[in-house]
């Protein structure tokens, strides 16, 4: 199975140096680095090479890694029916960079680029109708990115006396829970209380 | 009225013609769920179909990035109600290949047997009421009889009928008793005789067969444009099925047929449904048989599975174990994984991100009916206003895994 993943790989690699930074099999699936600017060619690339015929889409997605200059990965999953092969690409993008939409090539693109419009606000270039998709009409923000409050800025409810729903800040009744469980003899980073000392003195 | 107040033409104001746009659902019972579809009609005729989903976003993908990976299980039960096993079954499997935990023999055989009952329990729902959507109401009386017999078999095992939280990284939670594994053998050798019956009611039906013979038919490009799975692909001819070509779990020992129809309209459908549902009997009888004779442990003893209750109570060790398991989690290596398994509704897939801490850093959902929902523009344009509930009746959507 590994066998003829690596193999893809280096016939992808060689075929399509300019976009391939680098690529890597590990769990046995095929992960692939692309560089953004050429996204669109290199996806139509792998539907119509007759060693890959990615031809389903399955999936886009984001991953939101703040630390980092690039600060999200858009990733994509493709399937081939005709070979049974499975293909990762990653696409690093900073925040204010646009990503090239592949709904030419991939039609079933559309909703999962929304998605990711709507979840990260990433922008796509060229795609027809970039809406919302997931969210409330008129909500604000991006909620899958990590600054964004698990609990939200907003709530809604039921207003008796305008007979309407309204929107409000949240306003939690306790502080949100978000226990920290990790064995401080375990992976933790940070310095537990009483050890400051400990650690100065090394 | 004598034609002197200047009636220029023949066409007056009310005859000019123009699209009319209707909103269908949010709260309408064909939508199986919350869909609103915003419907440009020409007369009856379907020209632009827009659905807008996300009513039923609950942010699943968000809460689960501060939760560990076991609290976030029953998250899974909570998108695709109808068969949720099959759900957990994508996490497990994440989880699995990233700790490269090796599930125990028995467990997978349970597993397998649960899933196929969720596969039966979600067609039984959707062709009976997908017949209901095009006028039948005898089928969903009979299908749901037949439906709370299974979930009274989900409560055996695992103590609630719908959410079960049953499956668990490194096997199931808990073993199944003899009686129970019976008791599933008796009900699937009397379910053919139900399942001949609602055949006999709707495959030769004259007003099923014409709401659903020729109607929204999907051609073999069409799967690839839109990215269709499951039974929409299988429905077309293409004898895909990820249980067999990819195969997962011990699905490589069991004997099945894999049903394709011919023309991918939504009677195909229906009779791809069908005759699933008679493969997924053939399997749970044929796990049962396995069952009886391979006992054994139903989970992986390790880092992410609690100890035995016996050993809690001699152990200190495993008493720390189980607490530690049951407060801070346990912790998956860092790496990026993605588990799919063969859904009754298509590939539903988990895209699994972790950063070697006891939460996972980013976890994507893939449903089978985000992409068939997305393809109703495509599908409907050109039908009947009708046909929509057909179609979407056949397409299989649920919204507790499209909005997630």
């Amino acid at each position: 199975m590994s066998d003829a993943l690596n193999e893809l790989g280096q016939h992808i690699a060689a075929k399509r140096p300019q976009c391939v930074l680098s690529w890597d099999v590990s769990h046995g699936e095929l992960n692939v680095d692309v560089a953004p600017s050429n996204i669109e060619d290199f996806v139509e690339f792998l539907k119509a090479d007759r060693n890959c015929r990615f031809s389903s889409l399955v999936d886009i997605t984001a991953v939101d890694y703040p630390g980092r200059e690039k600060r999200f990965d858009v990733v994509y999953h493709f399937l081939s029916m005709y070979r049974n092969q499975r293909i990762r690409l990653r696409v690093a993008v900073r925040a204010d960079e646009m990503v090239h939409s592949i709904t030419n090539v991939h039609p079933s693109a559309n909703w999962f680029e929304r998605e990711v419009f709507d979840m990260f606000g990433i922008l796509f270039t060229g795609h027809p109708d970039l809406r919302r998709i997931l969210t409330d009409y008129g909500f604000r923000g991006h909620p899958l990115r990590k600054d964004f409050p698990t609990t939200g800025y907003t709530e809604v409810r039921y207003d008796e006396a305008q007979k309407r729903v309204v929107y409000e800040p949240v306003k939690l009744v306790q502080e949100y829970r978000q226990f920290d469980f990790m064995s401080p003899w375990e992976g933790a980073q940070y310095i537990l209380p009483g050890d400051e000392k400990k650690e100065g003195a090394k | 009225m004598d034609g002197s107040k200047g009636f220029n033409d023949a066409q007056t104001g009310e005859q000019k013609i123009r699209n009319f746009n209707i909103n269908f659902g949010p709260q309408h019972p064909a939508a199986h769920g919350v869909l609103r579809l915003v419907l440009e009609l020409d007369g009856e005729i379907v020209e632009r179909c827009d659905p807008h989903i996300g009513l039923l976003h609950r942010g699943t993908e968000k809460l689960m990035e501060s939760r560990t990976y076991l609290q976030n299980l029953p998250y899974f039960d909570r998108l695709d109600y109808v068969a949720p096993m099959n759900q957990e079954h994508a996490w497990c499997l994440a989880i699995e290949k990233l700790t490269g935990v090796e599930v125990p023999r028995r467990a997978s055989l349970i597993r397998v047997l649960y899933s196929e009952i969720g596969r039966v329990l979600n067609h039984l729902l959707n062709v009976t009421t997908q017949a209901m959507d095009v006028g039948a109401l005898t089928p969903p009386l009979w299908g749901f009889e037949e439906r709370e017999k299974l979930m009274i078999f989900y409560e055996r095992a695992c103590g609630a009928r719908l959410h079960a939280a049953y499956f668990r990284p490194g096997g199931v939670h808990q073993d199944l008793p003899d009686d129970l594994l019976e008791d599933i053998d008796t009900w699937a050798v009397e379910f053919p005789k139900v399942l001949a019956d609602i055949d006999g009611l709707l495959t030769e039906n004259r007003i099923f067969k014409q709401r659903n013979c020729d109607i929204g038919v999907v051609t073999e490009e069409d799967i690839q444009t839109y990215g269709f799975s499951g039974v929409m692909v299988r429905g077309s001819g293409l004898a895909w099925d990820l249980r067999r070509a990819q195969p997962y779990e011990c699905y490589d020992e069991f004997e099945f047929q894999i049903p394709v129809g011919k023309n991918g309209d939504c009677y195909d459908r229906y009779l791809v449904r069908m005759e699933e549902m008679r493969q997924s009997v053939s399997i749970i009888r044929q796990a049962i048989a396995k069952l009886r004779v391979e006992k054994g442990d139903v989970m992986a003893r390790g880092k992410i599975t609690p100890p035995k209750r016996g050993d809690m109570k001699t152990s200190m060790e495993a008493l720390i174990h189980h607490f530690k398991l049951y407060t801070e989690g346990f912790h998956v290596p860092a790496g990026e994984v993605y588990a799919c398994v063969e859904a009754p509704k298509g590939e539903f897939g988990v895209y699994l991100v972790a950063d070697g801490t006891n939460r996972p850093y980013r976890a994507k959902l893939r449903a089978p009916g985000f992409l068939h929902l997305q393809a109703m523009d495509y599908v409907a344009k050109g039908h009947q206003l009708a046909d929509v509930a057909a179609i979407i009746g056949t397409m299989d959507v649920v919204f507790g895994e499209i909005d997630r």
